[in-house]
């Protein structure tokens, strides 16, 4: 093994790079905000995704809401009993959930009211859940208690106004907790009782019925026999949400990457004429180490080398960049896009998940052709004879 | 078809070590492609170049360049040192494909360029250098891997009359310590030396004269 060689090889390229060094910067500017744009979008996209199914696995394996000329409506509780007659059915608990447009900072938080099971899930920040007959106890995400001006925290109050105009006070007795904010950051939980006179919900009915299924085969079953029962009703799959969620940002991420797929071609394009035509100076530079003593297989180190630290640097640069920019700096470039609804919603922070299958794609699909579009044209010059390329 | 040209022909001469050899001629006489196939840095289309009794014309390209490496050193009528490195990088270019250490590869460079007075240039850009210290830092690369022959194109054609005798003062130098030297000149300052022992006259790619002087 020549280790000497292939440093002192790695040496003279380092130095080659720096000769040239606003040519190179330029490359390594463009190739790594390429880079940047598309793990953006793939890290963002991968995120919501995995953010969102990670809170799903604990939701209910069938939703039952209420259909009426096409929109969701209130559901008697009084089918409750029914349904737990259906084999293969666990529990069935009404849920009590809707949205409350805070003026005060234009945005909508999700408001969930629990009874006497609570929720799953429930860890917190600080503090604690509120208990089934507890009236005027809320806990809140993060952003809620970040959103008010005055900042909110356990033991401070939060007003909200009921279905009659009237202001209704609730302590705040917990706050939940950052890793899983994609639903919690806009969440105001209280009892079922406290939400039932906020928005005015008439007794023996809920937002939707959620359904436990023991056993995951019988949840298709269970579901067509609900709907059998209830022709009105819907019963929704834990698993039809988790692929809506798939779906809606796999499409939004495609669509921008579709957009960056111009750019990122233009890179190649630029990437390819750089390489496939050596200058003369680059020609000539080629023969003369040729005719004092350099392999052609020397040569091709090289320029391996000389490739693979220009697309390493960047890919390395626009990942990292990508990164602080998702999970740092909450994709502000990007997250309009994806995030959707995220303008009316409060802002959440997203726990930092990463593809690695689909970052080991981009790699493959940048930083190798840069290395071949560096390698294959000076293999065309250093296999001839140095005297040629030295008179050329 | 290809419009091909007969650099040189019917070429037949004999170089032995320690000669202090001048091929000489004018302009596109076919000196500098003789110096290519000597120099194994271009392979004859018919016809043998034996280096030490061995046919190297036919090597296959790997060896054909270790030869060049371990043989020969190379001064070119344009230098052709690589900008933007220093003289000391540019010295040292032809031990770097090698399995030398970089400490090695530094000593031996300082100790070179310390005989040819450059040391104190050695962190300069070669683009920088003034002609004669660009044309010392080309020698010196063609010295470092102790070459048994020295072969220079045309050297002292961008040279005045002082740093062309100094050049010739290193090679004369070089040769009295047992290298063999081959020059390709048509400059008589070169060719009208004492010391040099053997001519071979060019013209239109053929040798048209050669001979000893001692």
């Amino acid at each position: 093994m020549a280790i000497n060689k292939h440093k002192n090889i790695l040496d003279y390229t380092l130095q080659s790079l720096l000769r040239r060094k606003f040519k190179n910067t330029g490359i390594i500017l463009v190739f790594t905000f390429i880079i940047f744009a598309v793990s953006s979008i793939i890290l963002l996209s991968y995120s919501l995704k995995k953010e969102a199914g990670m809170l799903l696995k604990y939701s209910p394996e069938i939703i039952v809401q209420k259909i009426l000329a096409g929109r969701h409506e209130l559901i008697s509780t009084k089918i409750k009993n029914e349904i737990m007659g259906i084999p293969g059915v666990s529990k069935v608990e009404p849920r009590y959930w809707g949205y409350y447009y805070d003026s005060g900072v234009r945005a909508n938080y999700t408001i969930i009211g629990i009874g006497v099971s609570g929720i799953e899930n429930n860890r917190l920040i600080k503090g604690r859940m509120p208990s089934a007959n507890e009236k005027n106890a809320a806990a809140i995400g993060r952003e809620i208690a970040d959103a008010r001006i005055i900042k909110k925290d356990i033991g401070d109050s939060l007003n909200l106004q009921n279905s009659e105009g009237r202001w209704m006070e609730f302590k705040i007795v917990g706050i939940f907790e950052s890793d899983s904010e994609i639903l919690t950051a806009d969440l105001i939980i209280i009892s079922e009782s406290a939400f039932k006179s906020l928005v005015g919900m008439p007794e023996d009915t809920a937002t939707d019925l959620a359904v436990r299924v023991a056993n995951e085969t019988e949840i298709p079953t269970a579901a067509r026999k609900i709907k059998e029962l209830f022709p009105y009703s819907r019963p929704i799959l834990r698993d039809e949400v988790i692929r809506t969620y798939d779906a809606v940002f796999g499409w939004r991420s495609g669509l921008i990457l579709a957009m960056f797929a111009g750019a990122l071609a233009a890179f190649i394009i630029l990437a390819w004429d750089k390489a496939t035509g050596l200058s003369a100076e680059e020609k000539q530079e080629i023969g003369i180490l040729k005719a004092i003593g350099w392999e052609t297989s020397d040569i091709l180190e090289m320029k391996f080398w000389e490739g693979l630290v220009i697309s390493l640097t960047s890919f390395m640069c626009g990942l990292i960049l990508a990164y602080l920019h998702i999970f740092l700096l909450d994709g502000f470039l990007f997250a309009p896009a994806l995030k959707g609804w995220s303008v009316i919603y409060p802002h959440f922070n997203l726990a930092p998940f990463i593809d690695f299958y689909q970052i080991a794609i981009l790699m493959a699909i940048t930083v190798l052709p840069y290395i071949a579009s560096t390698i294959i044209p000076s293999w065309k010059a250093s296999i001839t004879d140095p005297d040629t390329v030295m008179r050329g | 078809m290809r419009d091909e040209v007969t650099a040189v022909k019917d070429v037949s001469i004999e170089i032995n070590k320690g000669d202090f050899a001048v091929l000489k001629g004018p302009s596109g006489s076919g000196k500098t492609t003789l110096l290519s196939l000597i120099g194994c840095m271009s392979r004859p289309t018919s016809g043998r170049v034996l280096v030490e009794n061995r046919d190297v014309s036919r090597l296959p390209e790997r060896f054909m360049t270790k030869v060049r490496r371990n043989t020969f050193g190379f001064i070119f009528q344009q230098f052709h040192l690589i900008k933007g490195l220093t003289v000391s990088d540019n010295v040292m270019l032809p031990l770097y494909p090698t399995d030398i250490t970089p400490s090695e590869l530094r000593k031996r460079a300082e100790d070179i360029l310390n005989t040819l007075g450059m040391s104190d240039r050695k962190k300069f850009q070669v683009q920088k250098l003034s002609g004669g210290e660009q044309q010392r830092t080309a020698i010196a690369r063609a010295l470092i891997n102790n070459p048994a022959i020295i072969l220079a194109d045309e050297p002292t054609a961008h040279l005045d009359t002082h740093l062309s005798e100094e050049f010739l003062s290193i090679m004369r130098n070089l040769q009295q310590q047992g290298k063999t030297i081959v020059i390709a000149t048509h400059d008589p300052l070169v060719y009208e030396k004492e010391y040099v022992n053997l001519y071979i006259e060019m013209r239109d790619g053929m040798v048209r004269g050669a001979g000893r002087k001692h």
